[in-house]
């Protein structure tokens, strides 16, 4: 049975979730405010909310100093390239977790994502020789296969999940029309899970494009991403917050507004089987 | 062959393509401060000159440390220059992991070099990194508020002249803080400043048989005297405050007085500080003992050894920390825009003796003395650090247990204790003692 939700009591829920929205967005919010700041305005206490002199002077130094779209363009193939392979992978992974499952499925899951417990540090010398023997070093290709292994246990999780509320009477009846097993998942399996599958490629787009770690340590002139680019205006002796905002403003822009877009489609796929 | 597995190498070979770099060029990693991204500004003008294309890998200072040492550790091989300072330049020399800079042309002049740039910058009387420019500490101050208290700032104040001015122009109602310095957790925060101060106490790191010596009253006194002064006159928060909280707080006109680098006396002085006509300078004080609480440190240009353009790194170093650069830098942006702390000719330049901040600048490094930084005799050299690899990982823990006192977590003996604890594990582990 419905409960009744008074009017008052939805409009409490309404400012509440507001509120928490506001909150969690005023980080973004007071970064993209500085970025438009003077370096005075942007220390000023108390600080300057919207009255000051707004100005896009540290867009101009920003631009004038760094080749932006070569970091963008990294950022793209990077975060793209990793998501594609990695749903390469994880469909036919997913497909037989779900479908096929064996006595240490769980197990091999529960493994898998034991993985992402390890702090990436711990492991950052043996990458970095592995990538020494291949050449790999400051190569986008290096960083396509490697964002695509961290975020595979999550790709697998999720498409997993999803799969797994696919009735697996609709796959045996394709294989008693006679659909092999790549017909089976391609034409089959992928076209009804397309929202997990999108949610999916949507949320690992976003990890991708925001890891640092060995984008930063991976990386030295050719194939360093947004996250390099913003970290070029960091410094720990010397006031460039208005700049270090713009530069950060311009790095999450891009993937701010894919969100903005996908949101429905992402909240669908991340609550997908959270209620039967 | 499938079109597919034809894609798949056409493909392997674009990124193979993409990846090669021109031949006449040269990656140098660097950090993010004024005087480098200046120096990136000029690049332009150094390609003109030899025809070698300069990429820049420019980073956070920690960042920075994490990315060349794992580099240079694992001989990747990314970056053709480097940008490190006195901690790691003579660690890396000994190991053998930086080309000798011993033969740089004549016309660089290496003996212009200042002395104790050119010696913390070495290994057993070789020099292994250039100085860009170089830095000390000293006592920035407010003039008006000085005359205000009716005090006058010596030009050699002692700690407890300091701590007695600290009070006096302390205005919490103006919101006024008399002094402000690094309470912040990090051995290159205030970690760097509590071990500089701790010298002109009598403190010093490790005995001559490496033994820690944080269970010494010298450290008591040290740690006390900051946490006391501080809770009187200094900032709210201030064990959170590093070099960019205290310059903010100093720029807006909320210290009577900051100690910490040379390099901010730009910044203080300069368009963006609202009390620019009225900063004076004095040397970082000192409490009788023979030894000043002034640091040394030095952003220097270094080659890793097993780069296939030594030559061409060489002709980048002679050219950006040599006499030209500085004369290019100061015709077109002044003379107080110039990289300090390098060369003894900048000092006695006429020109450069006009700024403000010159004279206290060669003051402050002429007084540090890394080879003997402490009133006790001690095994390492490095005043506000120890030349030693394990120190920066203790330090930034002591750091961190210091931070949790000034912040009122715990006392000064419970963090001097943990502090002990702390090195001597690491110290014996390390297999000093």
């Amino acid at each position: 049975m419905a409960r009744s939700v008074t009017p008052r009591r939805k409009a409490m829920f309404t400012i509440f979730a507001w509120a928490i929205g506001l909150i969690i967005f005023f980080p973004i919010l007071w970064t993209i405010l500085t970025s438009f700041k003077t370096e005075a305005d942007a220390i000023a206490y108390p600080p300057k909310f919207l009255f000051f002199n707004w100005t896009l002077e540290n867009y101009v130094v920003v631009q004038e100093r760094s080749n932006y779209m070569h970091y963008l363009w990294n950022s793209v193939v990077i975060a793209g390239g990793s998501t594609i392979l990695g749903i390469i992978v994880a469909v036919p992974a997913a497909w037989s977790m779900a479908f096929v499952p064996s006595a240490r499925t769980k197990d091999i899951l529960m493994w898998m994502l034991s993985t992402k417990m390890l702090p990436a540090v711990g492991v950052l010398y043996p990458m970095y020789l592995i990538f020494i023997k291949l050449g790999w070093l400051d190569t986008k290709i290096g960083l396509v296969v490697v964002l695509m292994l961290i975020n595979l246990p999550i790709i697998i999780w999720m498409l997993y999940t999803y799969f797994k509320e696919i009735p697996g009477e609709i796959l045996e009846a394709a294989r008693m029309d006679g659909a092999s097993l790549k017909e089976e998942i391609l034409y089959v399996l992928t076209p009804m899970a397309i929202p997990g599958i999108a949610s999916t490629i949507l949320l690992n787009v976003i990890l991708a494009w925001n890891e640092s770690f060995w984008t930063l340590n991976l990386t030295a002139a050719n194939a360093g991403p947004l996250t390099a680019f913003i970290a070029s205006y960091s410094s720990p002796e010397g006031l460039f917050y208005a700049k270090l905002s713009a530069a950060s403003t311009m790095a999450i822009a891009p993937i701010l507004i894919m969100g903005w877009f996908s949101q429905k489609q992402l909240v669908r796929g991340l609550t997908f089987g959270a209620v039967k | 062959m499938t079109l597919h597995f034809r894609a798949l190498l056409g493909a392997t070979a674009l990124c193979s393509v993409a990846t090669f770099v021109a031949a006449d060029s040269i990656t140098i990693a660097t950090v993010n401060n004024g005087d480098m991204i200046r120096m990136q500004g000029y690049t332009d003008q150094f390609t003109a000159e030899t025809g070698i294309d300069v990429n820049w890998v420019t980073l956070e200072e920690n960042v920075l440390r994490q990315r060349v040492t794992t580099d240079i550790t694992t001989k990747g091989g990314q970056f053709d220059i480097m940008t490190i300072g006195m901690y790691e330049t003579p660690i890396w020399g000994k190991n053998g992991w930086l080309v000798p800079l011993n033969d740089l042309s004549a016309d660089y002049d290496v003996g212009d070099l200042l002395p104790a740039m050119a010696g913390g910058l070495s290994y057993d009387g070789t020099l292994y990194a250039a100085p860009f420019y170089g830095e000390s500490s000293m006592v920035m101050y407010r003039t008006d508020l000085m005359e205000k208290a009716g005090l006058t700032m010596p030009e050699a104040p002692t700690w407890t002249f300091i701590r007695e001015a600290a009070a006096k122009m302390t205005d919490r109602a103006n919101d006024i803080n008399g002094i402000c310095l690094r309470g912040k957790a990090g051995w290159g925060e205030g970690g760097a400043f509590i071990t500089a101060m701790s010298n002109s106490f009598g403190a010093r790191w490790f005995d001559e048989n490496w033994k820690p010596q944080f269970d010494t009253q010298q450290w008591a006194d040290t740690v006390n005297f900051f946490k006391g002064m501080m809770d009187e006159s200094g900032p709210t928060g201030y064990a959170t405050n590093g070099f960019n909280e205290n310059l903010s707080l100093f720029q807006q006109g909320k210290c009577g007085m900051w100690i910490d680098a040379t390099v901010a006396a730009s910044f203080v002085t300069g368009a963006d500080s609202t009390v620019a006509d009225s900063v004076g300078f004095a040397l970082a004080p000192d409490n009788g003992l023979g030894k000043r609480s002034n640091w040394l440190w030095a952003w220097a240009l270094a080659i890793p050894a097993g780069t296939q353009k030594e030559a061409e790194a060489k002709q980048f170093i002679e050219w950006a920390t040599g006499k030209g650069y500085i004369d290019m830098v100061a015709a077109k942006e002044g003379w107080a825009n110039v990289p300090p702390g390098a060369r003894t000719s900048l000092y006695a330049n006429p020109d450069y003796q006009a700024v403000p901040f010159s004279k206290m600048t060669l003051d402050s490094i002429l007084s540090a003395d890394p080879l003997h930084p402490t009133v006790d005799p001690v095994p390492y050299v490095g005043i506000q650090f120890a030349a030693i690899p394990e120190f920066a990982g203790i330090a930034t823990d002591v750091s961190q247990e210091f931070s949790n006192a000034y912040a009122g977590q715990q006392t000064v003996e419970e963090a001097l204790a943990k502090a002990q604890a702390i090195a001597t594990d690491a110290m014996q582990a390390a297999g000093y003692n």
